[in-house]
């Protein structure tokens, strides 16, 4: 009996002694990042359209031109050697670079760019509704995308547009691929999309050497990357869900970088001096949809009380302290024409007055749906007890984010409480959102004459006058529109102080590793 | 054979039964599938379009229908999420949980068991009080908040064990997966400090894991040996003389070796599914938080995929214990 309990006991200490553990410093060589991307369901730059997909893309494709990540008013040219724009303003034509190698080995020329830009159309994914924008369709495609000679590719639109709007657009959707590569691994015509969703065919700094979905993300350095290759050889991204865990790594430095960490956990690791934090206003917007189908929220004067009725500076200072800043109206700031007014402030007097005017002076019963995630939870909870001063009740519909936004898509809400980002960083895409569709189409907000308007300012080819119509436009949107704009995003990065270089760029895609020492 | 078969047979039904309702329930959901592969930005016609593409225009019953078929010619399908083959996914996160379920288990039946019989022995002494509750504990902690704890103890702030995932990060793409056990792997990779590595790793979360059915066996132990020492022939035993030790060793632990094994089989079994909080903690790619991701992320074939693992893993550790009870119990011979 004794022997057998000694036994036993014995066996646990064995189990249970700590073992002096091989500490695993990471590899100086590498940039070892705790990143959520469990987002990502494809690899094919042509079908990404996820915000750390764009950001993979971002790292391992180039395109034709790109956003300077330090100033997204100006172009970079990088597949591209330069760029003009036809006399009518239809035609735009791209030199390609000389001397640039895919992967593969085989030369990056106008073949592999007209390929590629037609992919994104004939594939018709996601991102393809980008290029349509500018009368590309699957059928004339072909036609309005040429090679001039070998190195030279034209792209022809059915309309003059802004020469901004286009390249804004096309630094996005013009991810090259290497086409020879691609179409050896075509399957029933998909233009390789089977295989690309997994791998890769780039030319970019840096090339994917292995990917495990919701797992791991592992690229390496392109030695022979045109504009010089990156200092660190390997970037290691690991999918860490639980953001506690992402700090604990941190703090140890078994990794440099951790990507996703709560507005406390910043706090906390600000006092650490270890630890430096990148910040960078996201194009991405917290704001609340009023359906005008329900009849209260169809009057102007309840949707004005119930601007006044959010604490701005509250919920900016408390719960998004670091991870949000105040923006009221729908075009983000920094992108052509963004108007940074902040006519709204928690005013209950105003509030009241405006509901009286409605013929609500005690207010009313609504419902809001909104998702389980915490940081959308805390808003909806912020919001619901500040609307109950003026007598506004607000019942929550909490569910998981696909199910709210099943009820939204189908405009079965009376206010969605979430975020909206541009898809790509011109001002054109948040109003076209906003204004048109598909926003103003679920929550059922329709002004005669108001699209016209919004295409109007995506046509004008003077960018002072294009940017005096989208403050217009935001200025209407503030008195009359049935959206609560609150928050702008900012992302945050929290990087070990022996990395440097690590860039947060102000799109969603351009967060750079490049750049990275160590 | 025709018991065999009879099992069999049984089996192939619970299977079938779990697999429809957990169709079902999928089909139930208020929110649209499509928005897993498109993303809330899509348009109203790529919408439509990827309907039809993953065949959910179809009346459920076609679709469960086209399921069954191919799930009957070995075809999970394909996640919706990444679009790798359903089968090839699980077999990757699989050997993470069951390394960790067999460890847990481990410790749960060499503490729990000797730990109940002292109880046992001792019964309403300071020990058995303590082992209750040490029981009791393992039942009302949170198992997530213990899980941090541990790893702000002992990793954070005193730095005696490793943090979060199967080995430090940034090794597990070095280790060639063979079995898929790391600790095995590591070992025919003949890399000594991976193994030491990975042993670490599974320290915090085994133990965890170890001390909830640790609980439990303790507490079953307990109360199955008070029963049998009750028995006449125990008395009968003790009134001859027969020394203490045989008496608690050979004939009452043989009596309750049978019910025992039910007990850690069911604990085995329920370690097996996954252990979603402890793995969402540590990090750890297994079975559980495969299927909870697959379910937040409406990725239905991987649900179902997932669902027949776990009924599999039920029924194959039900038949082990039957062909068990045969070889240990005498009656049944």
């Amino acid at each position: 009996m004794k022997q057998f309990l000694k036994a036993s006991v014995f066996t646990l200490s064995i189990a249970l002694t700590p073992f002096a553990t091989v500490h695993a410093a990471t590899p100086k060589d590498t940039l070892v990042m705790a990143w959520v991307f469990d987002d990502i369901v494809t690899l094919d730059p042509a079908e990404i359209y996820e915000v750390s997909g764009s950001e993979f893309m971002a790292n391992v494709y180039d395109r034709l031109v790109t956003l300077d990540e330090k100033d997204p008013s100006k172009l970079r040219n990088v597949i591209a050697e330069s760029w003009s724009v036809s006399e009518d303003g239809k035609t735009f034509t791209f030199k390609i670079r000389p001397n640039n190698t895919f992967f593969s080995g085989n030369p990056v020329t106008g073949e592999d760019v007209e390929f590629s830009v037609e992919r994104y159309v004939l594939l018709d994914k996601n991102p393809a509704f980008i290029m349509n924008q500018f009368g590309l369709t699957k059928e004339n495609v072909r036609d309005k995308v040429r090679l001039v000679d070998p190195m030279t590719v034209e792209i022809e639109l059915d309309q003059a547009y802004a020469p901004s709007f286009f390249l804004n657009c096309v630094s996005y959707t013009t991810a090259v691929v290497d086409k020879k590569e691609v179409l050896s691994h075509e399957e029933n015509g998909d233009f390789g999309n089977g295989w690309l969703k997994r791998n890769y065919a780039g030319s970019g700094p840096f090339f994917l050497k292995a990917w495990k979905p919701n797992e791991s993300l592992v690229l390496e350095a392109n030695p022979k990357y045109f504009d010089g290759a990156p200092t660190i050889k390997r970037v290691l991204a690991k999918n860490v869900v639980e953001s506690a865990t992402q700090q604990l790594l941190l703090e140890k430095g078994d990794v440099d970088v951790a990507r996703n960490l709560t507005g406390d956990q910043l706090a906390a690791v600000r006092k650490n001096a270890d630890i430096t934090i990148d910040a960078e206003t996201k194009a991405t917007l917290w704001y609340m949809g009023l359906n005008v189908k329900n009849p209260i929220l169809a009057k102007p004067e309840v949707r004005q009380a119930m601007k006044y009725l959010v604490d701005y500076k509250g919920m900016a200072d408390s719960i998004f302290a670091g991870t949000g800043t105040i923006h009221q109206t729908f075009v983000p700031s920094r992108q052509l024409g963004a108007l940074d007014e902040t006519p709204f402030s928690f005013d209950l007097a105003k509030a009241k007055e405006l509901l009286a005017k409605a013929g609500l002076p005690d207010g009313f019963s609504v419902t809001m749906d909104t998702t389980n995630k915490s940081e959308t939870r805390n808003l909806a909870d912020a919001i619901q007890s500040s609307m109950s001063k003026a007598g506004i009740k607000i019942e929550l519909k909490v569910a998981d984010n696909k199910t709210t936004l099943t009820r939204y898509r189908a405009s079965e809400h009376d206010i969605y409480i979430g975020q909206w980002g541009s898809d790509y960083w011109d001002p054109h895409s948040n109003t076209d959102g906003y204004l048109n569709a598909p926003l103003a189409k679920r929550n059922q907000w329709e002004v005669p004459g108001l699209v016209d308007k919004v295409f109007a300012a995506r046509d004008e080819k003077d960018p002072v006058k294009r940017a005096q119509m989208y403050k217009d436009l935001q200025s209407m949107a503030l008195e009359e529109s049935p959206y609560v704009i609150i928050l702008q995003q900012v992302e945050n990065a929290a990087v070990r102080k022996e990395v440097k270089g690590f860039v947060l760029g102000p799109t969603f895609d351009l967060n750079l590793y490049r750049h990275v020492t160590k | 054979m025709k018991a065999v078969l009879r099992t069999l047979l049984a089996t192939a039904t619970t299977l079938f039964g779990l697999l429809f309702v957990t169709f079902l329930i999928s089909r139930m959901l208020p929110a649209d599938p499509v928005l897993a592969v498109v993303g809330d930005h899509a348009s109203q016609a790529l919408v439509d379009r990827t309907r039809i593409e993953l065949g959910l225009d179809k009346p459920l019953l076609v679709q469960f229908g086209l399921y069954i078929g191919n799930v009957l010619q070995g075809d999970l399908g394909q996640s919706v999420r990444t679009g790798e083959p359903i089968a090839s996914e699980l077999a990757r996160v699989f050997p993470a949980t069951l390394e960790l379920a067999t460890l847990g288990t481990l410790i749960g039946v060499l503490a729990g068991v000797p730990l109940g019989i002292l109880a046992a022995l001792r019964k309403d002494t300071l020990i058995d009080h303590l082992v209750r509750f040490i029981g009791l504990m393992g039942y009302s902690f949170p198992i997530f908040w213990l899980g941090l704890m541990g790893l702000l103890v002992f990793y954070a702030t005193l730095g005696v064990l490793p943090g979060p995932g199967r080995l430090d990060f940034g090794y597990e793409d070095f280790v060639t997966p063979i079995t898929g056990l790391m600790t095995i792997d590591t070992l025919l990779a003949g890399d000594m400090d991976l193994f030491r590595n990975a042993l670490a790793h599974l320290i915090l979360p085994a133990g965890l894991l170890g001390y909830y059915s640790l609980a439990y066996i303790s507490r079953m132990t307990r109360s199955l040996m008070l029963g049998e020492l009750r028995q006449e022939y125990i008395i009968t035993a003790r009134v001859k003389g027969v020394s203490e030790t045989k008496i608690v060793w050979k004939h009452a632990l043989g009596n309750i070796k049978v019910p025992l094994i039910t007990v850690v089989a069911l604990s085995y079994a329920g370690l097996l599914e996954g252990s979603v909080l402890t793995e969402t903690v540590f990090s750890w790619r297994g079975l559980g938080l495969y299927i909870t991701d697959s379910i937040f992320g409406q990725d239905m074939p991987a649900v179902m995929g997932g669902t027949i693992v776990v009924g599999v893993i039920f029924i194959v550790i039900n038949m082990l214990t039957d062909v068990a009870y045969r070889f240990l119990d005498p009656r049944s011979r």
